[in-house]
């Protein structure tokens, strides 16, 4: 790596989190709770999506090259820290690794969740109601997307508190304070949407 | 405290030995006599007369590094019970025994318990972390520091290098090149000094380089540790800012110094 990097890849990695990784992931979240007013809302929100001008412009640098930065560097974040939670059980040390272990977990299931909808979609398989359906007849698969669902939340929760702190935004010892009761309350929301489109396939 | 009991109690000691800096660490067993207003230092002074262990096994001393023996140079700091720590403050009468006594492995240990802290004071030299006012000519006094904002900074300059919030940081390790909490809250104090904030573009744009500020992953355990109760957090998150503000700086900004 060239030398002098680390600053500029450290702040590009906290921005994509957020913007625009973040910011897909509650547009995916809300078009998922379409599915609990029936599979008619959730499919005619799918297809609209599918329809969108510039859909493989908008994956690839919207979606998919972030995700790509953000989990190749992320995982190399996650391995460079050597945790310490047992000399050092403080909350914000419990935070810490938990960002780094969620961050893992939700790129093993991202992956497998890429694969089973976004490649067998490209492959020619319809994306609808019927094919999550039928993912989540198996229970196994309702236990891991549970799992790899509130993993995902939690990252991102978590992670706009380290944003903010990281670009600077709160400074002080009481606004990271209130940043955390703020971003609880978004995991536990966000939870409430992500599981709940989860059980209305079931 | 029942007097007459002093006499019969003992303090057990497990300590981490290492004889040269790239020998295998062992433990040693010690057993002393309890004193009244015992502290780490004492009773390792105390082994260092009779370097017995409980095993009867004639060992050599106990290598451990101290000086001002008031927790204010920071040179007795080593891992006790787990937490790192200054031992001459670390009393036996507050301790759980057997007491453990380990090296900061974070540092190069170079015998016993005495580790090298030379890395937090190349960084120190690297981030400047002092204000330049020696010159050819005399440059007379320089702008005042309103007296809120020097009782501010004083917080800050009680920092004594110890080592404990490098020890205590989960990103200061053999990994990585983090240079850890201590100099960075120093960059923070002397670019807040009048005469100092005169090189403070230069001070932000060291830690922007490799191995410094943006390697924090706001485990805020350094905060926790630190035992002058140094906000060495919000002096990370102020510098944040700083450098956001610094770094639009660089590439927008003009090229002006």
């Amino acid at each position: 790596m060239a030398k002098n990097r680390e600053f500029g890849n450290r702040r590009l990695h906290s921005l994509l989190g957020v913007i625009p990784i973040g910011l897909f992931l509650l547009e995916h979240l809300v078009t998922n709770y379409m599915a609990t007013k029936g599979p008619e809302s959730f499919n005619s929100a799918a297809h609209f999506l599918e329809s969108i001008p510039f859909r493989y412009f908008l994956e690839i640098f919207i979606i998919f090259l972030p995700l790509i930065y953000h989990a190749v560097y992320g995982i190399y974040i996650a391995f460079t820290a050597k945790n310490n939670l047992g000399r050092f059980g403080f909350f914000r040390n419990w935070m810490f690794f938990l960002q780094r272990l969620s961050g893992i977990i939700t790129l093993i299931f991202l992956v497998w969740h890429v694969w089973s909808t976004r490649i067998q979609a490209a492959l020619g398989t319809e994306v609808d109601f019927d094919m999550m359906a039928e993912i989540f007849s198996n229970p196994f698969m309702i236990a891991f997307y549970l799992v790899g669902v509130i993993s995902t939340i939690f990252h991102f929760s978590n992670g706009l508190w380290s944003f903010a702190v990281s670009w600077g935004l709160t400074v002080s010892p009481k606004s990271q304070k209130i940043m955390t009761y703020v971003t609880l309350i978004v995991f536990v929301l966000l939870s409430y949407v992500g599981v709940s489109a989860i059980f209305a396939f079931v | 405290m029942v007097e007459t009991k002093s006499e019969t109690k003992t303090v057990r000691f497990i300590i981490t030995r290492q004889d040269t800096p790239d020998s295998a660490p062992y433990d040693e067993e010690f057993e002393l006599a309890y004193r009244p207003n015992m502290n780490v230092i004492s009773a390792l002074m105390e082994i260092r007369r009779n370097p017995v262990t409980v095993q009867g096994k004639h060992t050599t001393a106990i290598a451990w590094d101290m000086n001002c023996l008031e927790e204010v140079c920071g040179a007795c700091s080593m891992v006790i019970n787990g937490k790192p720590r200054q031992s001459c403050t670390a009393l036996i009468d507050q301790l759980e025994q057997p007491v453990r006594l380990a090296p900061m492995r974070t540092f190069p240990v170079v015998r016993d318990l005495q580790v090298d802290r030379s890395r937090m004071f190349d960084s120190l030299k690297k981030v400047k972390a002092w204000i330049p006012i020696d010159g050819t000519y005399n440059l007379g006094p320089g702008p005042r520091m309103p007296e809120k904002k020097r009782q501010w900074a004083y917080e800050l300059s009680k920092c004594m290098t110890c080592g404990v919030c490098l020890e205590a940081c989960p990103n200061v390790n053999s990994n990585s090149d983090f240079m850890g909490p201590q100099p960075l809250s120093q960059v923070r104090l002397f670019n807040a000094h009048p005469t100092g904030a005169m090189n403070k573009a230069e001070r932000l744009n060291t830690i922007m380089s490799d191995g410094g500020l943006a390697n924090c992953g706001n485990s805020q355990n350094c905060v926790q540790s630190c035992p002058k109760g140094i906000p060495l957090t919000t002096s990370i998150a102020a510098l944040n800012r700083d450098t956001t503000i610094q770094q639009f700086r660089n590439f927008f900004g003009s090229d002006e110094v």
